[in-house]
């Protein structure tokens, strides 16, 4: 029961967050999850270069929350679809 | 329907063609976009589309309801394929329909340069000495 309430905890208090293109090779998976509280996108964008200093070399790294562009000083809320966008070269 | 948006494995010029025709449009105008044999120079031997797909095809809307919105068209279908191609492979169809054809023009142009700026798609080019994803750098 103990473990199962910490697992919840984390789950609540973590966040999973796709990547796509380049990052998901700079990372090396194409999902993370994180647990560190973040509740800025300015933050995770920190947190992840800290993590995967390589991103800092791309042309860009957007971030999309629930399928759309988000700017720096969007809220990141538990639950939110989290997205990685390196540059996009479709066409 | 008035706006066909998808992402598949393979795209026809004739079925966004046929979705967009229509009596009350005069001018339709089509750009496709194929896999070229080289870059700067180096022969390529295929590429490979990687999609954010539930995010892309909202995009991909947006840029469709612009066109509806702004520049009078009519009918539009908006194609792009996932996954490996080869050279000459047809990787994008974009077909716009309206009563006159400087619409039809326009959306085309508008819709294809947009798309290339906005909608989380991505292209990795294959060498015979590596591979590179397109415009990741600098």
């Amino acid at each position: 029961m103990l473990v199962l309430n910490i697992r919840l905890a984390i789950e609540v208090k973590g966040m999973k967050i796709l990547l796509f293109g380049i990052a998901k090779d700079i990372a090396g998976a194409p999902f993370i999850h994180i647990d560190a509280p973040v509740a800025k996108v300015a933050a995770l964008k920190e947190h992840l270069y800290q993590q995967y200093p390589r991103l800092r070399e791309l042309r860009s790294c957007m971030i999309a929350v629930n399928k759309v562009y988000a700017t720096d000083d969007a809220a990141l809320q538990p639950g939110d679809e989290i997205a990685v966008i390196p540059p996009v070269s479709g066409g | 329907m008035n706006v066909w948006i998808d992402i598949k494995e393979h795209i026809t010029v004739q079925e966004a063609l046929d979705f967009v025709q229509s009596p009350d449009s005069g001018g339709v105008a089509v750009f496709v976009g194929n896999v070229r044999n080289e870059t700067k120079g180096k022969p390529v031997r295929q590429l490979f589309f990687e999609c954010y797909a539930p995010m892309a095809l909202l995009e991909l809307e947006k840029i469709a309801e612009h066109t509806r919105a702004a520049m009078s068209i009519k009918k539009i279908a908006i194609l792009h394929v996932s996954g490996n191609k080869l050279p000459g492979d047809t990787v994008v169809v974009i077909a716009a329909a309206a009563p006159h054809r400087a619409a039809a023009f326009e959306a085309c142009q508008y819709a294809i340069d947009t798309l290339k700026e906005t909608v989380p798609i991505w292209k990795k080019e294959f060498f015979e000495d590596g591979e590179v994803w397109v415009a990741a750098h600098p």
